[in-house]
């Protein structure tokens, strides 16, 4: 955190001054590590195990807060007679197809029995228990290499600091997800949070450092392939009817509303041609039919399926993971579009990537039509960031983009305008969206620069007599509302771009709610209602934070409350509730449809509804809790040993675990650093981070050159001898070296370098399909790495070693692996 | 030390100006009570002349950091250079709740985002097999590209698949980094979908 989001870890900082005790788990010691309380290094991938065991030390210690845990989780659901836990075979939950490597969820649906004691064998609180019981101090030292003193150290910390007087928050970079195992490692904190009463409370929650500037926002308002604004699915092939689809949204809880979510906007896009009669054009919208995703798109690209791609702000030949494909794809366009502040190496992977120097690639064979267009920077343009607090903040615009640049806005504005003059004479069925899209959004200067503050009143949405809506609880389901985006709804409120707002921090609450505007409702904190007990009151006079208001008869507090205003503690919903109504006064969690916390996940999860630990797809150790090693449902392409099983068997061939990071001085794939030379010059070349005794192992010396060696690729790489990263002690006392990775360099601007991301695979977790990118094996060995088609050799040398194919084969065999 | 300077000082070729001794820094340093030379020793009648760019900038306009996700407040500086608007300086903004007026260098250093000669302004255009770059007007550009979307839309549309309905192209796929504007992906979604794309991904998934 201090490396990366240093600015925000001024308020840990602050929070230790007041006392706080900061504790920094990290395969490094960095400068976060430097400023907590204890550092405990471990290995990466072990960290279900880690929280699992935190998850059994509260459990078979009592240390969880028993009132909030039995009124605001599903601790109480008993769970039906045939469900089995992976305690009970090895690995795997009940329904597993070993063949499709897909689970049937059906034995995991609770059977709406209820026991608020806690204590039937079948209720989730017990299948917890018995779910984490072998996850203890000594499993953590021999899957993490921490040692059993740490570990209780820790555990005593998250347990002292937590309760009705305390709260514990989580703070993890987005690594934490980029394994294949990644949901569950949110998912474990998330019950360790829940068991400790440390969710919608002040200083408790997860909170995510997010690397981009509106990540948030690009889930938020999705360019991703299975959402549509606002969390709504989208279509797949047999949604064939607008009431089919709504059926996979719960209909109690806040979801319970879809319909006025869905069609506002259908309205919004489609305006008047979109009618109850016509299904409000829903039937006309693409369907899925399985992943879509980035990996498996790149995966079409070189089967020859995709003719034309757009990258916007984008990198793939140095940011994603298996670059090597990434820049192979690049070659088997058609035609490919790039769009940023300076020419980057997607852009001249026909001129210089390391395939031409390989002879993998020649310049005059690529056939792919490259067009650069340069892109305006923040500020040449106005609109909204959305943080990792789910804060929108509207950046003004300051001056005019040089030359042809501009804004993405305009870019698919004006792209849009020109596609439809194309087709507006067109009758074919298939043109009809494009006919009926509303596309008139005001235009200025000689630029006709599309109105940006237009599309956020879009996406706030408005009434039928075009008045800017106040929030979503105004959205109607019968086509009188449109809405662009049901969370962002209120951003405009009153017909104030509340985005934009930026009442000094000194003048204003420490909860700062007039600065910008967080989703939903301008809410800082989500699920707050949980601040309070059942009954509506603090759980302590410390930790204050909305509260019931008996006299009044409404929520009140420091945020805006998260839950119905007039709501009483007392409220009871009737048999057959659908929407908030079917949630009572004391269900906190109202996106959920029980309104509860869920420790137990039956629904919407595929690797199971307990975070269980599995190897990563590449791994030096075998799993030592069950024998089920790797996960079973996790995303694999190609179907080839290099991926699909992990090298433990291959051990000697690669025997060192990397792990890959940023530097404070640089931002992702280097586009907006390596072409500033201030950033540069501060950070000049890629480096690997080795331990002293990896070091004397492996003949390195500091400041030298080595040669990183996967089952994909080798590169080269700065020597940087540290004690900063140590060799771990695991299980029988092998001993597990970790090599750290920055992963910002490429051929392109100041300095330049190898690809990190080219050593990596294409494996990926199953419930959102984001890569293993933090965790793969690797060699090392010291000097520079051969130039020309002897890289090539010398990756292939491994290859044989470990048994596998040569790799031009493996790229073949990409095309088997829909 | 000081007291040995101090003689020096007197011992210097009458011709200089004495003011002129007593103003070298070093000893002013030594001498004077800044004896770290944070302060006031290190004071010249060029410093005293100087004023910081934020101070003669025609207009300041309040703006957030494109970096990370922690949305830190920026305010950025803009004045006529030879008659053209130019970002002298961006800086922290003290009133931002999130950050309080700090930048991380990467903040500090994104005045050179926008200025950095290294940003490209011009179109570029490889042509297939081609060898090198070539300009291209930006209309044409667009005319090109549209035409291009709209055949390969045409080229690979699905009405069906297994016999369902599913009403897509896959010949076009887009990745999107996560420094666009909410506003901006708002657009290429809507655009998208109408079109039948469905493999519109975002470094959100990276």
């Amino acid at each position: 955190m201090a490396e990366c989001h240093p600015v925000a870890f001024q308020w840990v900082v602050e929070a230790k001054r007041r006392g706080a005790t900061i504790v920094h788990v990290d395969p490094r010691f960095t400068r976060t590590s430097a400023l907590a309380n204890i550092h405990v290094p471990s290995r990466v991938g072990g960290d279900i195990v880690l929280l699992g065991a935190l998850v059994n030390y509260v459990l078979s210690g009592g240390h969880e807060f028993r009132e909030y845990v039995t009124a605001y989780t599903n601790a109480a659901d008993i769970l039906p007679a045939d469900y089995q836990d992976a305690e009970d075979s090895d690995g795997l939950f009940s329904g597993y197809d070993p063949v499709t490597r897909t689970y049937d969820n059906s034995s995991w649906k609770p059977t709406g029995e209820r026991d608020l004691t806690l204590t039937h064998p079948r209720c989730v609180f017990q299948v917890l228990k018995r779910h984490f019981a072998r996850y203890d101090a000594e499993l953590v030292q021999r899957v993490c290499g921490i040692s059993e003193a740490d570990f209780t150290r820790l555990a005593g910390i998250l347990v002292r600091a937590s309760g009705r007087e305390h709260t514990t928050a989580w703070v993890y970079a987005v690594g934490w997800t980029q394994h294949t195992t990644g949901v569950q490692h949110i998912r474990t904190a998330a019950i360790l949070q829940l068991l400790l009463g440390n969710m919608g409370r002040p200083g408790g929650g997860i909170m995510a450092l997010r690397g981009h500037a509106s990540i948030q926002g690009c889930t938020d308002i999705p360019t991703l392939f299975d959402l549509l604004p606002g969390y709504l699915p989208m279509p797949r092939a047999e949604d064939e009817t607008l009431d089919g689809y709504l059926t996979r949204l719960p209909d109690t809880g806040f979801w319970g509303n879809k319909r006025a979510y869905l069609v506002s906007l259908l309205k919004a896009w489609f305006g008047a041609a979109a009618t109850a009669e016509n299904e409000y054009l829903f039937p006309l919208l693409p369907r899925l039919t399985g992943d879509h995703g980035t990996y498996r798109t790149v995966l079409n690209m070189i089967e020859g399926g995709v003719k034309g791609y757009f990258l916007w702000g984008q990198n793939p030949a140095v940011g994603s993971a298996g670059s090597r494909l990434q820049r192979l794809a690049l070659a088997k366009l058609d035609w490919l579009v790039v769009r940023d502040l300076a020419v980057i190496e997607s852009a001249t992977f026909w001129q210089d990537s390391p395939e031409i120097a390989t002879g993998e690639l020649a310049t005059e064979q690529i056939g792919t039509e490259v067009f650069f267009l340069p892109a305006a920077s923040h500020v040449e343009k106005g609109g909204t960031f959305t943080n990792t607090q789910r804060m929108l903040q509207w950046h003004h615009k300051a001056l005019d983009p040089p030359g042809d640049a501009r804004s993405d806005l305009w870019f698919a504005y004006h792209l849009g305008k020109r596609i439809r003059a194309r087709v507006a004479e067109s009758d074919a069925e298939r043109d009809r969206l494009l006919r009926s899209l509303t596309w008139d959004y005001p235009e200025s200067g000689d630029e006709a620069e599309p109105d940006a503050e237009a599309v956020l009143q879009e996406i706030n949405g408005s009434g039928p007599d075009g008045k800017l809506l106040n929030g979503f609880g105004e959205l109607k389901p019968d086509g009188s509302t449109r809405c662009g985006c049901w969370i962002y709804s209120g951003c405009y409120a009153g017909g104030v771009n509340q985005t934009a707002r930026r009442k000094p921090q000194s003048e204003q609450s420490w909860v700062a709610p007039e600065w910008g505007w967080a989703w939903p409702a301008n809410r800082r904190m989500l699920y707050n209602r949980a601040s309070a007990d059942p009954q509506g009151k603090p759980w302590s006079e410390r930790k204050r934070y909305v509260w019931w208001n008996e006299q009044n008869g409404e929520w009140t507090g420091h945020d805006v409350p998260d839950f119905e205003k007039t709501k009483s503690p007392d409220y009871i919903p009737p048999d057959g509730a659908v929407g908030p109504a079917a949630l009572a006064g004391t269900d906190p969690f109202i996106m959920q449809r029980d309104g509860r916390g869920a420790l137990f996940v039956w629904t919407g999860l595929k690797d199971g509804p307990l975070p269980t630990h599995y190897e990563s797809a590449e791994s030096p150790v075998v799993n030592d809790v069950y024998k089920q090693d790797t996960s079973p449902a996790s995303v694999l392409y190609p179907r080839d040993a290099a991926t699909s099983e992990q090298l433990a068997g291959h051990a000697a061939t690669y025997p060192y675990i990397f792990t890959t990071y940023r530097l404070t001085e640089h931002h992702t794939a280097g586009g907006m650093s390596r072409t500033l030379s201030r950033l540069s010059e501060l950070q000049p070349e890629l480096f690997c981070e080795v331990s002293p005794q990896l070091a004397a192992e492996r003949g390195l010396e500091n400041g030298g050159w080595a040669t990183i060696i996967s089952a994909r690729a080798a590169i080269e790489a700065r020597v940087l001898v540290t004690r900063r990263l140590r060799p771990l002690r695991l299980a029988d006392g092998a001993v597990v070296h970790q090599v750290g990775l920055p992963y910002h360099w490429g051929s392109e601007g100041l300095v330049t370098g190898d690809v990190v991301n080219d050593l990596l695979p294409f494996a990926l977790d199953p419930n959102v399909l984001i890569q293993e990118s933090k965790v793969a094996t690797c060699d090392v060995r010291a000097g520079r790495r051969p130039r020309g088609p002897a890289l090539i050799e010398l990756v292939d040398s491994y290859r044989h070693q470990a048994g596998l194919e040569p790799l031009d084969s493996w790229t073949a065999s990409t095309q088997e692996g829909s | 030390m000081a007291a040995l300077l101090a003689r020096a000082a007197c011992c210097l070729d009458e011709d200089v100006e004495p003011t002129r001794i007593a103003k070298w820094p070093a000893l002013r340093q030594l001498t004077g009570r800044d004896r770290l030379g944070r302060g006031a020793a290190v004071r010249s009648p060029h410093t005293e002349a100087a004023s910081p760019r934020t101070a003669s900038a025609e207009r300041v306009v309040a703006s957030i950091c494109p970096y990370c996700a922690v949305g830190c407040g920026q305010k950025v500086y803009v004045s006529a250079v030879n008659g053209k608007d130019t970002v002298t300086q961006i800086e922290g903004d003290p009133d931002s709740p999130v950050s309080r007026g700090r930048l991380c260098p990467k903040g500090a250093a994104s005045k050179q985002l926008v200025t950095t000669p290294a940003r490209q302004a011009k179109v570029l255009y490889r042509r297939p097999f081609g060898r090198a770059w070539e300009p291209l007007s930006l209309d044409a550009a667009m005319d090109m590209i549209a035409d291009r979307v709209v055949a390969a839309r045409a080229q690979t549309w699905q009405d069906e698949r297994d016999g369902t309905a599913v009403r897509r192209t896959t010949g076009i796929a887009s990745l999107g980094g996560a420094t666009l504007d909410n506003e901006e992906n708002y657009l290429m979604k809507k655009l998208w979908t109408a079109l039948g794309a469905i493999q519109i991904e975002n470094q959100a998934r990276i």
